[in-house]
């Protein structure tokens, strides 16, 4: 595709003035939000709809997770939104030393999320609660059929998110990339502010999930 | 008179020749250039599905299933249902003159994200390839709808290449609609507020608010479905706990509004359409921008009306039948501001009119049938008949194609700057109203005598109506293939247009046709409101 050279145009050419393409950008990272919970909204519709059916099943099954480990990993997520906040801050002062700090703590912590949902994922194939892929399905609670059900839910739910989580990581590493050149310090601020805003929606949609998964059956 | 001011010299330079080569159309950012990539593509789909229609209609010609095994008549079906929803009808409006129009109408000079404009187009094709893919290796027979378990558990055709040929296609309405809204709200003229925006654009934006909201929960659900399908996981497999009814609320909670997306934007045509031709101002202005934005909305609240027997429950039943009862209501006033727009007006009956005035007749017939289909009751006979195929025939091609070639008329000077042949574009409009209606009203007659619908093989009661339907659709064939002809013919031929050889209102008739590259020389200030058809200019 063709590039625009950066510090030599910096409206581009559809638009008046600046400001004008701000609100557009902002405006369309809401919208492509919008979609997102969306997306997620299908899935979780399914899952209460189920929960409601097998309830006490579910319960019983959700106990089987991690609960603390996912509730560690919650932490570091929300700190991560933390740090991305502070960098959008740098940004629009100016300061990028700091603005490229907070990138970089928001894409650790990111990763240190990933790993750790790895490790969980591990731990739930060697327990034999992965229910799919031709694995044995090793479960022991009450309704073993039903409870499969809730382990689907919990691995296209979990996943979706993870895969949310790649995304918003590779946004910000190219996010990264463009303040460490800062080419442009008011362009950078607003790339900035954008990215934040996606990965702020990664964060709550966690929080969501790790509470209709992990805590509504205790 | 008229005729004097429809030819004009053509602009020295314009978006056509602003650049050259295979590298200037497949990489541009010019909105006017992505819809024309977007034009070509739906274009060869629309014939696609149209030549999976022509074997449909050779087969029902006699009560044998003897042309076709069940099997591939399945398969046929289906490919029709997938391409012509998703790959014609549903981006064709707003894709092609939604595109061109939008940035114009709103007097900027591109929508807001022109590179995501044109990564859409991309989404589109990769999309559309994966469904010729299913299509060449072995097809689906699942029907458009896709509904589990068959889908996810017995049907053994390419169900994840089309599948997955949907879930993107989603993609590009959702970058378009996304591009849509944030063209209204932020690129808009100087002097241009909300309430003297074309009924067009309102029309493109409610769309693509149907879009934004409507398509990720369709692929969300195709998500599950693959997901069902490929890891034996049980989500709507009753097997494994699951609940297949589940599967058909989420379908149709996208596939309901999605009705929509395919009709308003036709709406929007009609009413530019029938205001210029009556040379008069649109009868109330206000309450047509609402109507449109009240059928968006309460086309989410109606879906159940498509699950009457499907085991949802009674009540259930009855509330979605009353909403859907409610939703003929700014469908119906839409109609009435149209008729009393012409009501006194100078009308004159030019190929888009010929077009216009058939999607108001066809488009009212489609919309009383769909409250006879809403009426639970009369339902539980109706479903899976041929009346149903009639009753959405009629609003998608009756109403909708009717529009979109409304529209293709209607700014075929302005997107080419070439005036098309009068003569036979009426007597393509012609056909094309005469045969639809021999396609289709046997349909209704059919579908209330009991004829069910995706079979190949008929009681022998039934050969006359369907021979009828099959001569109609070979009139379709032919109504549909003459404008194929001569708007090729004129894009050598044609006599060059004037800026506005209608004597229309609106900023796109202001840039000479075909518009410069950057649209307008300096951003237009707008003073009037749209329509301003009484202060003759
Ligand atoms: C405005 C544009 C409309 C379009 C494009 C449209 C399109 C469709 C389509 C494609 C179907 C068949 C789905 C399938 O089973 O494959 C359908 C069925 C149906 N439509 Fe419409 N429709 C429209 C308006 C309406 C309206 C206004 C109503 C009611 C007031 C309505 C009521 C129904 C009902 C109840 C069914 C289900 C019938 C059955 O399967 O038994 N529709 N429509
Ligand atoms: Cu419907």
């Amino acid at each position: 595709m063709t590039r625009t050279p950066e510090h030599t145009v910096i409206v581009a050419h559809q638009f008046e003035n600046l400001e004008q393409q701000f609100d557009a950008d902002l405006l369309g990272m809401w919208l492509f939000l919008v979609t997102e919970a969306l997306l997620f909204s299908g899935a979780f519709l399914a899952l209460a709809v189920y929960y409601h059916q097998y309830h006490d099943t579910f319960s019983a099954a959700a106990r089987e997770l991690h609960w603390l480990l996912a509730g560690a990993n919650s932490v570091i997520l929300l700190t991560s939104g933390l740090a991305v906040a502070l960098a959008e801050q740098a940004a629009d002062q100016g300061r990028r030393r700091a603005a490229l700090l907070g990138l970089l703590a928001t894409i650790a912590l990111g990763l240190v999320f990933l790993a750790i949902k790895g490790y969980e994922y591990h731990s739930e194939y060697q327990a034999g609660l992965m229910p799919f892929l031709q694995q044995p399905f090793a479960y022991d609670g009450p309704n073993p059929h039903n409870a499969m059900l809730f382990y689907n839910f919990y691995f296209v739910l979990t996943g979706l998110h993870a895969a949310h989580m790649v995304i918003g990581l590779a946004v910000l590493m190219v996010i990264a990339v463009l303040t460490w050149r800062w080419r442009d310090g008011a362009r950078v601020a607003r790339q900035v502010r954008i990215a934040g805003l996606y990965w702020a929606f990664v964060d709550i949609v966690w929080v969501l999930v790790y509470c209709s998964l992990y805590l509504v059956g205790r | 008179m008229i005729r004097d001011v429809r030819t004009g010299p053509a602009p020295r330079h314009h978006y056509l020749n602003a650049g050259h080569g295979l590298a200037s159309w497949f990489l541009t950012k010019d909105h006017k250039r992505i819809a024309w990539l977007y034009f070509v593509s739906i274009t060869g789909f629309f014939f696609l599905g149209g030549l999976a229609a022509t074997l449909i209609r050779l087969e029902l010609i006699t009560p044998n299933g003897d042309l076709l095994s069940s099997d591939a008549y399945n398969r046929l079906f289906s490919l029709h249902g997938i391409v012509m929803v998703w790959f014609f009808l549903i981006p064709s409006i707003p894709t092609t003159f939604g595109n061109f129009l939008l940035p114009l109408m709103v007097g900027a000079r591109d929508l807001a994200f022109p590179r995501l404009n044109l990564l859409s187009w991309y989404v589109y094709i990769i999309g559309g390839l994966f469904t010729l893919i299913a299509a060449v290796a072995g097809g689906i027979d699942t029907g458009w709808t896709f509904y589990t378990p068959y889908s996810t558990l017995f049907a053994n055709g390419a169900v994840l290449a089309a599948a997955t040929g949907v879930f993107i296609v989603g993609f590009s309405s959702i970058l378009t609609g996304i591009n849509f809204i944030v063209t209204v709200h932020t690129m808009r003229a100087p002097g241009l507020t909300w309430f003297r925006l074309p009924l067009f654009v309102w029309a493109q934006y409610a769309t693509s608010l149907v879009m934004v909201l409507a398509t990720p929960v369709l692929s969300v659900t195709l998500v599950l479905l693959a997901v069902e399908r490929v890891f034996g996981v049980g989500i709507f497999d009753p097997s494994l706990g699951g609940d297949p009814v589940l599967f058909e609320h989420l379908f149709w909670f996208y596939s309901h509004p999605a009705v929509y997306i395919m009709i308003l934007p036709a709406m929007g045509v009609v009413s530019e359409v029938v205001s210029c031709f009556a040379h008069k101002r649109i009868f109330g202005y206000r309450v047509m921008a609402f109507s449109i934005l009240a059928i968006a909305l309460f086309g989410f609240l109606v879906w159940g009306h498509h699950m009457f027997v499907s085991g949802q429950s009674i009540y259930a039943g009855v509330a979605f039948s009353l909403l859907s009862f409610l939703v003929s209501v700014p469908s119906a006033i839409k109609i009435f501001n149209w008729l009393a727009t012409l009501y006194k007006g100078h009308v004159r009956f030019d190929a888009p009119m010929l077009f216009a005035m058939s999607f108001l007749g066809l488009f009212l017939i489609g919309g009383l049938t769909g409250v006879f289909v809403a009426t639970l009751a009369l339902d539980v006979q109706m479903h899976d008949t041929y009346f149903v195929v009639a009753h959405f025939h009629y609003i998608m091609v009756g109403g909708a194609v009717s529009a979109y070639m409304a529209a293709l008329h209607f700014w075929w000077p302005k997107i080419t700057g070439r005036l098309y042949p009068e003569m036979w574009a009426r007597v393509s409009a012609i056909i094309v109203f005469a045969g639809f209606n021999l396609t289709f009203f046997p349909q209704y007659i059919l579908g209330w005598a009991g004829m069910p619908r995706r079979y190949h093989a008929y009681v022998e009661d039934f050969q006359l109506l369907n021979v009828f339907s099959s001569a109609g659709a070979s009139m379709l064939a032919v109504g549909y293939l003459l404008p194929l002809i001569y708007l090729l013919w004129s894009l050598r031929y044609g006599a060059h247009a004037s800026a506005n050889p209608w004597n229309a209102r609106g900023l796109e008739w202001t840039v000479p046709s075909p518009p410069p590259e950057e649209n307008f020389e300096r951003p237009p200030r707008v003073e009037h409101e749209a329509y301003a058809y009484d202060t003759d200019a």
